[in-house]
């Protein structure tokens, strides 16, 4: 039997937005970092000029032509070590994103779909995870199931998926009631493929805006839990423990300032594109950034301070 | 603004509204009490091991009495029952690492932590509101776009290296501040009143105490507004625009009021609201931050104890942050309320 | 004697150089004490922007070319910030078009209405406060004394538009424009709104320009009537000539498309006389 769902009901995101995120500069210069650290992350081997666990070279030296980024105590070349961090913080910042999105919209869809107490439970539950200041439930969890850095990223997982359940679910509670869903589910669409077809589509967009959001906040948090000894474990390099080792060794600049320049400049152009996509796919955001409607007030903001 | 035509006579309403919150709010401290404790049980790691380290907890004797002494050795449920039975005499169990009663400790760590969270508060608070009101004026020229990428910038500076970074600088460079903790050695705390150094300092006349409390504050403070301010100021342009966009900016202009009139008068009271739930959720985020701040500036606060006791294990301990994170939480919501209901007639009068 | 002439006004909008739109091409008309002239069009005919340039309040980027005068003294286009202000709202007012919107909902009526009073005229707190009672009291809102410590929302649609009228005349203006004032209200309030506008129009010997794109509203209480399209004035005339022999085709369509029932209301007030304006644009 032939099921012909009305492709005109079912209002699809234009492929041809996505080009327009682009055209803001803070975008494209988002794009172009984020893409060369991640190439720095893929070719890591063939960047570094030394091993980054090999301890041979002086301790504790400044940037010099052999190091360009100096050593650090044990002897270790900075820069080896601040280009095989990008290989293991970047992606385990996007499979921790990836997960938390996957695990968070599928909750959200499910309350948001379903409804009654399946709802109630799941929102409840999300509530709680949500309250707790993230960075501190972040370290019970660490701690608890034993420094490593993979378990940074299982307790990253668990505290990052909320906002996607919360948002997943509003967004399905509002098309839930929509003409085209309603069009589609009489027509005899299971719930699956209604799901697939024609919620899912509409979800993507503000699902995905949060998840460019998080990717620097999980690589803040992956750094940040390694920094206080419950992520990356030594010998392994990683931009936090980097960081940590500086705390100690307060004369030695470079230790310090590198790695954090790293985790700066990933995080700033994820976030860059992230706002980028936000203005792009995100009406409300949007709609403020328009000012096609004359206010009035506008004026207001000219007499203020001409 | 005339202040002679306030509206009177909702005092009563707002009581009955503080008792029902009341009552939520102990349900609800309940509730967190029983999670707190129901994670530190489904905890994989041993705390025994943990505590005892690897060679003592190779001897049985040593390992029983231990498990005897912390009552590990019971069932949960029992566990739990004692502990609600203690909470309600005020007793949060003794450390594990500390060996102290954990009231005790958190009646120290807490107030360390909260002094630095107000000021990092107050400050945000104050910055993010001419940032963000600044940004929506312009809205669209290069002021605001400026804001912006300042904004994002702030969101993406890793907390914990801007602790050091500014220790570097402002302390061993330039002297300006002064280091870690949270007074110098040569000094002695003052007489706890509140918990918190400054107003303690300020009540007992100790000005050099006081100034000594302050270059401490200074840099966790800074390092620790930085990313509220980010947050807050978006959000207060946001606010702020969908007031402008309101009929009655517009009707206070067409008034001939002044543009400042028009701004603080009309515009920041209508934002105010919005943005007041927002310090809410951002004490949320000051509270994570915390943790990274205080391991660089050795700061004795809740941070600090929280990862003493996440990486011993030290469950009771663990409990104990959460409870009292908890009631942090329920206690900044029912003020955000409270506020709600006295700055908005239409809450305060249905 | 006119309180506001209005020659070849021109509106300018545009956030940028290469988006700008002429919205009001070279309008003309009088506003007289005591009378009140009433602006019909469609939306986007561009009558809202005549009342928002003739206080200055366009959005960024708005150019105002033309004139303005004000009691046959002041010339407003062209007029410096501070000056404007000095006027805005205390020799012309203006009343919005949703009351629930343009009076901040956190803020005491009588608080609004001080605001603009204290601005512009020397009163101490006591005389103020006294004499928003009275101006409550004449727009008829009930228990004027106690209706000042609360707040909009305490009040029901009609009784906030006269608030909101109430405080566009605390100052005592020469010029009143009122942009759609009873669009957003029920049916049966609406009466009781206009019918204040033309009594406080003739007793205080104000002026009093109503933009509106209702016909059945402008049929009911306006003197004179001049109707919008695009940007221009097609026609402009007493209402009891524009009423009953439209000439413009734009004004008959806009009166065919009216319900007959209000067409009994032109009727109802004195007739006036002046000079049909022949057609413009």
């Amino acid at each position: 039997m032939n099921l012909i769902v009305p492709e005109k009901l079912a209002p699809r995101r234009r492929r041809a937005l996505l080009p327009r995120a682009w055209r803001s500069p803070l975008a494209v210069a988002g794009t172009v970092v984020a893409l060369g650290w991640i190439v720095v992350a893929v070719l890591a081997p063939w960047i570094a000029p030394h091993d980054p666990l090999a301890q041979d070279l002086p301790r504790l030296a400044p940037p010099s032509a052999d190091a360009i980024m100096g050593t650090d105590g044990t002897g270790r070349d900075v820069f080896s070590r601040l280009v095989y961090g990008a290989q293991t913080t970047i992606p385990l910042a996007l499979m921790l994103v990836v997960c938390a999105m996957i695990i968070g919209t599928v909750v959200g869809a499910l309350a948001g779909y379903l409804g009654g107490w399946v709802d109630e439970v799941l929102m409840r539950v999300t509530d709680m995870v949500m309250a707790f200041p993230t960075v501190i439930l972040a370290m019970v969890i660490a701690a608890s199931l034993g420094p490593s850095i993979l378990n940074a990223v299982i307790a990253g997982i668990i505290v990052a998926w909320p906002p996607y359940a919360r948002i997943t679910r509003s967004l399905v509670l509002g098309l839930r009631t929509q003409n085209y869903v309603i069009a589609g589910r009489l027509l005899g669409s299971s719930p699956l493929r209604s799901l697939l077809r024609d919620v899912l589509p509409n979800i993507a967009g503000p699902v995905l805006v949060l998840a460019s959001l998080d990717i620097g906040t999980a690589i803040l948090l992956l750094s940040g839990l390694s920094f206080l000894g419950l992520g990356a474990q030594p010998p392994t390099a990683e931009w936090g423990t980097m960081i940590a080792s500086a705390v100690q060794n307060t004369s030695a600049w470079w230790l310090g300032l590198f790695p954090g320049l790293a985790i700066l400049t990933v995080v700033m152009a994820f976030n860059f594109i992230g706002d980028s996509l936000r203005d792009v796919l995100d009406p409300l955001a949007a709609r403020e950034r328009e000012a096609e409607s004359p206010t009035a007030v506008s004026a207001a903001a000219a007499e203020v301070a001409p | 603004m005339s202040t002679a035509v306030r509206g009177r006579g909702a005092q009563h309403t707002l009581l009955r509204f503080l008792a029902r919150r009341a009552v939520t709010s102990i349900i609800l401290l309940f509730g967190i009490v029983l999670v707190t404790f129901s994670l530190t049980v489904i905890v994989p790691g041993d705390p025994v091991r943990a505590a005892l380290g690897e060679g003592a907890s190779s001897n049985p004797a040593t390992v029983a009495a231990f498990r005897e002494k912390y009552g590990l050795d019971q069932p949960v449920w029992i566990r739990f029952f004692r502990y609600v039975g203690n909470l309600l005499h005020g007793d949060l169990g003794t450390s594990m690492t500390t060996g102290r009663p954990i009231s005790a400790d958190l009646a120290k760590a807490v107030p360390a932590t909260a002094e630095i969270a107000l000021y990092a508060v107050i400050v945000s608070f104050a910055v993010a509101v001419v940032l963000g009101t600044l940004a929506a004026y312009r809205r669209g020229k290069v002021t605001d776009e400026v804001i912006r990428v300042v904004t994002l910038v702030g969101l993406s500076v890793p907390t914990f290296w801007m602790a050091i970074l500014t220790y570097q600088l402002f302390f061993m460079q330039l002297h300006w501040v002064s280091g870690s903790g949270r007074i110098s050695p040569t000094l002695t705390p003052p007489p706890t009143v509140t918990g918190f150094y400054t107003i303690d300092y300020m009540l007992n006349g100790d000005s050099v105490g006081f100034f000594d409390a302050v270059g401490h504050l200074a840099l966790p403070v800074l390092v620790l507004s930085l990313f509220t301010i980010a947050t807050l100021t978006r959000f207060v342009r946001t606010s702020v625009l969908e007031v402008l966009d309101m009929d009655y900016a517009r009707a206070a202009r067409a008034k001939g009021l002044s543009g400042r009139r028009v701004v603080v008068g009309y515009v920041l009271r209508g934002a105010a609201l919005p943005i007041l739930t927002l310090v809410g959720i951002a004490f949320g985020s000051l509270l994570s931050g915390t943790v990274l701040v205080e391991a660089v500036f050795a700061w004795p606060g809740l941070g600090t104890y929280a990862y003493n006791a996440s990486k011993n294990l030290d469950l009771l301990a663990v409990t104990g942050v959460g409870l009292i994170v908890g009631v942090i939480y329920l206690v900044i919501n029912l003020v955000v309320d409270v506020l709600y209901g006295v700055l908005d007639p239409r809450v305060r009068l249905s | 004697m006119s309180a506001l002439s209005i020659n070849d006004l021109r509106v300018e909008l545009g956030k940028d150089k290469s988006h700008r739109t002429e919205v009001v091409k070279g309008i003309s008309l009088e506003l007289v004490p005591g009378r009140i002239h009433g602006l019909a069009g469609e939306s986007g005919s561009g009558k809202s922007m005549t009342a928002l340039a003739v206080l200055g309040l366009l959005p960024a980027g708005g150019i105002v070319r033309g004139s303005i005068v004000l009691r046959g003294e002041t010339e407003l286009v062209g007029l410096k910030p501070k000056a404007y202000r000095a006027i805005r709202g205390n020799r012309i007012a203006m009343v919005f078009q949703d009351p629930s919107a343009s009076l901040h909902p956190q803020i005491t009526v009588g608080a609004q209405i001080i605001d603009g009073m204290r601005a512009h005229l020397r009163l101490n707190r006591a005389d103020a406060r006294r004499r928003a009672a009275e101006l409550l009291a004449l727009v008829r809102v009930p228990d004027a004394e106690a209706a000042l410590t609360k707040y909009p929302h305490q009040f029901s649609g009609g009784q906030r538009q006269r608030i909101a009228i109430a405080i566009a005349l605390a100052c005592d203006p020469d010029v009143l424009l009122a942009d759609e004032p009873t669009t957003a209200l029920d049916v049966t309030v609406q009466a009781g709104i206009l019918h204040l506008l033309r009594d406080l129009a003739v007793e205080r010997d104000l002026a009093i320009l109503l933009v509106t794109h209702d016909l059945g509203v402008m049929s009911a209480v306006a003197d004179d009537v001049s109707v919008m399209r695009h940007g221009r004035i097609v026609e402009s005339g007493p209402r009891r000539r524009i009423f009953t022999d439209p000439r413009h085709p734009y004004t008959q369509e806009l009166l065919a498309a009216m319900p007959d029932a209000r067409e009994s209301l032109v009727d109802a007030s004195p007739v006036t006389t002046t000079t049909d304006s022949e057609e413009r644009g």
